[in-house]
């Protein structure tokens, strides 16, 4: 047996190939190789012989310039797996696309979960998924000349492969990039490009007109297609949805996102290691020391480091208080695109600006904090903090949120509004590849915090929120619930943090990173946030992707927004909780 | 005192009207409303959008300054607070809004981003600072800039408007103000004032033979656009499965109905029965008045509102039972 056989046995159970005979070409630790034409026969036999029934993630690599491979085999597509009902995962699979006009099987078919994020690899990668209901450029715009994150495109103002760039300073002062590029701007253009005669694409046709729907003398009604934002004061920032209505019932809404795509996975393959750390707070700005925890974390697992006791306290306390803020942020902007103009809003912005201000004292910083880092924190509490931290999570948060739900819960036109609005069923959540409160609010209570637990969740007590209403109104008691588990892991956590170390070995600017891949994905205070990196031993990360839960939740949103009326739309998104920042990266 | 707020010295007040005569310019008066009562667009891009929305909650409180009205219609606004990363996909929109805006209109460019690109500049989709397209009046650095920041900004705007006179202003010429071309989504972005450039130097380069130092061209994939010929709407689902997952919620919905109306309804009933009892006591009490030469209205009035309320009361109480 060769060595590459005896890994395939060791990572592959016997009966898979012989379910499927021929799908599997290799596998090792890193993920099982599937010949693309039976990719699709593959994921069905998994989801529904082997329950790997959750689709977490999908993107591409471009490996053209990583060591050992070379431009015939460059592109891969990359599906991480999970188990809902059984808890395990991940399985990686990964299918080779051609290099000339790559195109892959869609498995939109076995996961509907996928279809957003095969656009996105469409767009950033080129790479064509057959059967795909609705393949398009969902981060930039038909026509956009070019498919970014292959590694041989360069950007406009692109100077080297990977920072820290040699030419910062080459004449003892900064030389603008403006000055540099041709065309004085963060443009290029082809050569055969003529401004004159161009014409924009059509993303979106107007629907035919139809007849009406009866003749049995009714009003009769057409379609029409409506365009919410991307200014529009209940998109939460530059979002728009492409609505067909008909009276005033959806028919099909198609989110249209990229409006705040700003280039987040290309940047952070031109960063190193360490500068990624700031960036990943603005992912989902509402709550930065996740995401930069979710980061970290994963650059931790790939590097073999753990952080010291007191470091890990202060990266719970730190993402509780994050999940604390975002909730409060989230249900009083729900209740603001409910109508309740910007009081409820108020009440709720009231607590979260006191987390701000413990933020601000320990990193410097009231909103995107920049505290985390390999192996620790970058500094310790100052004297104080924690005496009045333990103020607010024994005393003011929890009168806070009672508060809260005094006036909301029970609150009359909150019940009338969002009771069975936005019905879609736990399986079907699944299937779409649904994460955070939104699953737990549909009857499944899964939290990775329990599941898998990262950093040191699996010391404290809490409960995982499980209502079965699968609404909007459950998807708001679902976040209650989960600020009063984020305070008792806060209190918890208040009175075991121990005095020591904040930081494993030396501080360094430069992190060493051994080759090899590693997806790690936490429970973000949306849902659940992944990160895929792929290292070749450079100081850059070679392929570096964030799985946004903001992003992948809006795939459910047109099969959660049928049927109802389009003034339910605004809180049916509202309460999915999405953050532009995130969606589009 | 700045120039244009100088009462004219031929103005003289006399002696015996000061202190309740008092001279001022009319840019004074008019510039002081109009910074008073500057009505921001709410328009949020990025970061900075929250932390725009923190100035205006309770703690910073931008109703101070008469600016907590923020309006989503750019027809009603006077501020542009462009708060993000202006991107490429999106610069279209914002030109536009901008064109929108009645005159007099201000921008402040909020944050690093929305100044000149941010952290975010080298981005292939980033456009460096939103004053390549639409003027600016105050920029506020940051990353992003704390309320505090943007509340300096915004005195600071408040000081311009102080400083600006009906007769120079612009946007009192007789002439149509100036459209803003909008930015056309192309290959690449491109900006309808630079075509001839563009033309000019792509010629140019094809002239060149591509020796110029641009990004070589990768092997050009088919453009992916609809064909025209492509159903519009849904494409998972067919008519029959939207009419049944209407029905479904529409069901669902009087399930929930049927489920909230099946308990409290007693409880509800009896509640405006008490209620009405309560509006019969009242016009009983107010007819005595009346009876009594005091009320406002005529005693016929009452005694009709009186009975209507008593057959209602009648008719409920029915329903009940």
């Amino acid at each position: 047996m060769s060595q590459a056989e005896a890994a395939m046995t060791a990572t592959v159970p016997p009966r898979w190939q012989e379910a499927v005979p021929g799908a599997i070409l290799s596998a090792d630790a890193n993920g099982i190789v599937v010949a693309p034409e039976k990719l699709v026969e593959f994921c069905t036999y998994l989801r529904d012989q082997e329950g790997y029934d959750y689709l977490s993630n999908v993107t591409g690599v471009d490996y053209l310039y990583y060591p050992g491979r070379d431009a015939s085999n460059r592109f891969e597509v990359v599906y991480h797996l999970y188990s809902v009902k059984k808890g395990s995962g991940p399985l990686v699979l990964k299918a080779r696309a051609p290099a000339e006009n790559p195109e892959l099987p869609s498995v939109t078919s076995v996961w509907p979960g996928a279809e957003l994020q095969e656009d996105e690899i469409w767009d950033l990668y080129g790479i064509r998924f057959r059967g795909h209901p609705f393949l398009r450029r969902i981060l930039l715009w038909e026509g956009f000349h070019g498919h970014p994150m292959r590694k041989d495109y360069k950007e406009a103002f692109y100077e080297e492969e990977g920072k820290p760039f040699s030419s910062r300073w080459p004449e003892g002062h900064h030389v603008w990039a403006e000055d540099r590029v041709p065309w004085h701007d963060n443009v290029n253009y082809p050569d055969d490009f003529d401004p004159e005669t161009w014409k924009e694409p059509v993303t979106f046709q107007a629907p035919p007109d139809e007849p009406s729907q009866d003749g049995n003398g009714h009003l009769r009604t057409s379609r029409i297609v409506v365009n919410m934002g991307p200014h529009h004061p209940s998109t939460h920032g530059v979002f728009r949805m492409v609505v067909t209505l008909e009276g005033e019932t959806v028919v099909s809404l198609k989110p249209v996102m990229g409006y705040l795509h700003r280039n987040h996975e290309k940047i952070g393959e031109r960063n190193t290691y360490i500068m990624n750390i700031p960036y990943t707070d603005r992912l989902d700005y509402l709550s930065p020391m996740s995401n930069a925890l979710g980061y970290v974390l994963a650059v931790e697992k790939l590097m073999g480091i753990k952080p010291p006791e007191r470091a890990e306290y202060i990266r719970v306390i730190m993402a509780e208080l994050t999940r604390i803020a975002n909730h409060f942020w989230s249900i009083g902007f729900l209740l603001n695109d409910l109508g309740a103009y910007y009081t409820p809003a108020l009440y709720a912005i009231r607590e979260r600006e006191l987390i701000l201000d413990l933020f601000e004292e320990a990193s410097g910083a009231r909103m995107l904090c920049n505290y985390m880092r390999f192996g620790g924190v970058a500094r310790d509490l100052p004297p104080g903090w924690l005496e009045k931290c333990s103020d607010l999570a024994f005393k003011r948060l929890p009168r806070a949120i009672d508060e809260l739900e005094h006036y909301l819960t029970h609150n009359e036109i909150v019940l009338a509004r969002c009771k069975g609005v936005g019905y879609l069923s736990g399986e079907d959540m699944i299937r779409y590849s649904v994460s955070g409160p939104m699953l737990r609010a549909s009857g499944i209570p899964y939290d990775i915090r329990k599941v898998e637990p990262y950093s040191i969740y699996d010391r404290f007590e809490f409960e995982v929120p499980q209502f079965d209403g699968c609404d909007v109104y459950d998807r708001y008691r679902v976040r209650v619930f989960e600020i009063r588990q984020s305070i008792k892991i806060v209190q918890q956590a208040l009175k075991q943090i121990p005095e020591g170390e904040i930081q494993a070995g030396k501080k360094a600017y430069q992190v060493r990173v051994p080759p090899g891949e590693v997806y790690f994905r936490i429970e973000a205070p949306k849902g659940e946030l992944g990160y895929y990196i792929v290292s070749d031993g450079k100081p850059n990360p070679y392929r570096y992707r964030v799985r946004a839960p903001s992003f992948i939740n809006l795939t459910a949103l047109e099969p959660m927004s049928i049927g109802y009326k389009v003034a339910d739309t605004i809180i049916i998104l509202g309460a999915i909780d999405i953050v532009l920042g995130e969606t589009d990266r | 005192m700045a120039e244009n707020e100088k009462p004219h010295p031929s103005i003289i007040v006399p002696d015996e009207l000061k202190g309740n005569v008092f001279v001022t310019t009319l840019d004074k008066l008019y510039n002081w409303s109009r910074k008073s009562s500057m009505w921001p667009l709410l328009f949020g891009l990025a970061c900075c959008a929250i932390e725009m929305i923190c100035t205006a909650a309770s703690r910073y409180d931008l109703a101070r300054f008469g600016m907590e009205i923020m309006r989503p219609s750019p027809r009603q606004a006077d501020l542009m607070i462009v708060s993000g990363t202006v991107t490429k996909k999106m610069v279209p929109q914002i030109v536009r809004i901008y064109n929108q805006m009645a005159q007099p209109r201000y921008v402040i460019s909020m944050g690093a981003c929305a100044t000149g690109g941010g952290p975010f500049k080298e981005g292939y989709n980033v456009v460096p600072g939103i004053d390549k397209f639409i003027p600016v009046d105050v920029y506020v650095p940051g990353c992003p800039p704390t309320p505090e920041a943007l509340l300096y900004g915004i005195l600071k705007l408040h000081e311009k408007v102080e400083k600006q006179s009906f007769l120079t202003a612009p946007w009192y010429h007789s002439r149509e103000s100036d459209e803003i071309p909008v930015p056309v989504l192309g290959p690449d972005l491109f900006d309808p004032r630079r075509i001839s450039e563009i033309k000019a130097k792509l010629a140019e380069r094809r002239g060149a033979g591509s020796t110029v130092a641009v990004p070589a061209a990768e092997p050009e994939l088919p453009v992916v656009s609809p064909t025209p010929t492509a159903p519009p709407g849904p494409t998972k689902l067919t008519p029959e499965e939207i009419e049944a997952r209407r029905q479904a919620a529409l069901a669902k919905r009087a399930e929930l109905q049927a489920q909230q109306a099946a308990t409290p309804a007693s409880a509800d009933k009896a509640k405006a029965l008490q209620v009405e009892e309560m509006r019969i006591q009242a016009l009983q009490r107010r007819l005595e008045q009346a009876r009594s030469g005091q009320g406002k209205q005529s005693v016929e009035e009452i005694e009709k509102l009186l009975e209507e309320a008593r057959a209602r009361y009648e008719r409920m109480k029915a329903g009940t039972s």
